[in-house]
């Protein structure tokens, strides 16, 4: 066997810091090379801060895990440098099927908008994206940024200090002992960073298991996202089916709470499901399956002194909506700028609780919609339930019921409304661009796209309006990006409204911070200092 | 949205003998378990014909018969 998820990527190797007299200090240090802890690394190299990523594994995601990856992420890993081979190899798909008992009671089609770069989502496994965001690790390492991976390395003591991290990292050849300005743990849902530190992790349990089995086969399912609701094979439950690439197909079974999991996982009892699923004579090979369970719960803060909590560490969504890495992506791209002007004495450490607002306001959102969908999946009383099966006969007959179901509500860019970093709006402007959300994507020129000339720094967006070449206040200096409407339908609906011109600040995380009918420059200096947390 | 939408709680149903008869009258004949899926597609139905989150809201409220309501 030498499936990807089983060769070694970045096995362990000896620092040079293991023969530090002292202990070495890093200005970031990063624990965990999952999705959130390899973009968080990535954005600091892009940003020249030399970065060490400690990881006690050295592979990949074992098994498909994350499959789904929704636009708004796919636009960060885009800035990042990696967005374009997860695109070319990931599965798109528009078409979801939902069946209910023995009979498909609708199929809908996402349509998405025109005039975006990046697909509504788009499936591939999470050991492929893993290996993309390492590749890109590498590339960023050969064009001389100081980003470094240490496999086989655990954390396994954590001493917050007013100032920095002290850590004792155990390898191989022994502990070692460094430090770092900053600490972002990335370590998951059962962050060992959090329990070192005592901090707690509360939320509601759902009393329930899905078994996932990833399967190889030749088979004439189209591309679509298939949901079944009590059906036949699975009595009481659901399933569901989506595909990846490489002819892998991912399959959830619900199976209840009171299981046996070692019976479950046995492969003859796999295949008994399979078979009464796909049919008697369906032929494929079984590449990975699992049991989870899962719970919907959040940190209190996302931070405590020196040590900055992102993804799963953070906060835990159930997996229906594609909530858990989609989300986990935009908590570095909320966090690494902020960071990054912390570093540089451009803006207060006072500027990190806007991460926790900003995020925790993303996590809160999350938590909700991932909830009710898992209170329509799995109906917690008898009258649930009963209402659920009526919304699945209805929508068989009548559209209007479709909308009431809820097998997951596909992750959407979050908008920080009402964030303190947020400038005057302008009302006769489109509501999907006011401040706090996320840049909406618009064709240019020549096939160009909007996002790609947003790259991490703070910008001036000007359309058809009058602005200078650039702005600086305080150390932060945001270069202008001018563009006309005229002949471009996209960029006027998303960005102009009704207004004849439009002054956009843009944030380093492509949010839009403030924005007006015409240039003002005290306006935009206040602006920039408030999104950056002076005032 | 129309924000003067207020739940009508007066009497609305022209012909309120038959309206009544007709509702006991779809249940005729189903087992609890059926009536009680018959129920829930008309609420179903009924709310999306109301729409008003405002008027939905007024009638959650009304149908919980809350103290001082």
């Amino acid at each position: 066997m030498s499936r990807i998820f089983e060769t070694p990527l970045y096995p362990y190797a000896r620092s040079s810091d293991q023969d530090a007299e002292t202990p070495v200090r890093h200005p970031v240090i990063v624990v965990g090379a999952g999705p959130v802890g390899l973009a968080a690394a990535i954005d600091l190299a892009q940003h020249n801060v030399p970065v060490v990523i400690i990881d006690d594994n050295d592979k990949v995601s074992f098994g498909s895990r994350a499959i789904c990856f929704a636009k708004r992420p796919l636009e960060i890993l885009d800035r990042l440098g990696c967005g374009e081979p997860m695109v070319e190899k990931g599965v798109t798909w528009n078409t979801g099927k939902v069946f209910f008992d023995e009979r498909q009671v609708y199929a809908f089609d996402l349509l998405p908008e025109q005039g975006h770069k990046r697909p509504a989502f788009i499936n591939l496994q999470q050991y492929h994206f893993e290996k993309y965001m390492v590749d890109r690790v590498l590339e960023l390492q050969a064009a001389g940024k100081q980003i470094e991976i240490r496999g086989g390395s655990r954390v396994t003591s954590i001493k917050p200090r007013p100032d920095h991290v002290r850590l004792t990292v155990e390898t191989p050849d022994g502990p070692y002992e460094l430090e770092a300005d900053w600490l972002i743990a990335c370590d998951g849902a059962a962050s060992p960073i959090r329990a070192m530190m005592g901090l707690d992790f509360v939320g509601r349990v759902f009393e329930d298991n899905f078994l996932i089995a990833d399967v190889i086969m030749d088979a004439d399912f189209p591309t679509e996202r298939w949901f079944w609701f009590d059906p036949p094979f699975n009595r009481g439950q659901s399933a569901l089916l989506h595909k990846q690439p490489d002819g892998v197909w991912r399959i959830d079974f619900q199976i209840g709470w009171d299981i046996d999991r070692a019976e479950e996982l046995k492969p003859e009892n796999i295949d008994r499901r399979l078979r009464a699923m796909l049919g008697e004579d369906i032929k494929y090979e079984l590449e990975w399956s699992s049991i989870y369970t899962f719970q919907c719960r959040r940190m209190e803060k996302f931070h405590e002194g020196r040590v900055i909590f992102a993804g799963d560490a953070a906060h835990q969504v159930s997996p229906f909506g594609a909530r858990g890495a989609n989300s986990g992506l935009q908590d570095t791209d909320n966090l690494i700028w902020k960071l990054k002007l912390i570093l540089d004495g451009k803006a207060p450490e006072s500027l990190l609780e806007t991460y926790d607002a900003e995020r925790i306001h993303g996590a809160d959102e999350n938590i909700m919609n991932s909830s009710r969908s898992t209170d329509f999946i799995t109906p917690k009383s008898e009258i649930s339930r009963v209402f659920r099966d009526a919304v699945l006969d209805l929508s068989e007959r009548y559209e209007f019921a479709r909308p009431l179901v809820n097998s997951g509500r596909l992750s959407v860019p979050c908008t920080y409304d009402g964030s303190p970093l947020n400038g005057p709006d302008c009302q006769t402007m489109p509501r999907r661009t006011r401040p706090g959300s996320p840049a909406v994507d618009a064709p240019l020129d020549q096939g160009a796209w909007l996002l790609y000339r947003l790259d991490g720094q703070f910008h001036i967006l000007a359309i058809d309006a009058e602005v200078p070449d650039s702005l600086c206040e305080h150390g932060i200096c945001a270069t202008s990006i001018c563009l006309s409407a005229a002949g471009n339908d996209a960029l006027r609906e998303r960005y102009l409204g009704d207004a004849s011109s439009a002054v956009y600040l843009i944030r380093p995380d492509q949010h839009v911070a403030a924005r007006w009918e015409t240039f003002d420059e005290p306006a935009m200096r206040e602006a920039i200092d408030r999104a950056s947390g002076r005032i | 949205m129309n924000n003067q939408a207020e739940l009508v709680l007066t009497p609305n149903i022209a012909r309120a003998d038959d309206f009544y008869a007709n509702l006991i009258a779809a249940h005729e004949g189903l087992t609890k378990a059926e009536s009680d899926a018959l129920n829930a597609r008309l609420v179903l139905i009924l709310a999306n014909h109301v729409g008003n989150e405002t008027v939905l809201a007024q009638a959650l409220s009304a149908a919980r018969l809350a103290k001082g309501e």
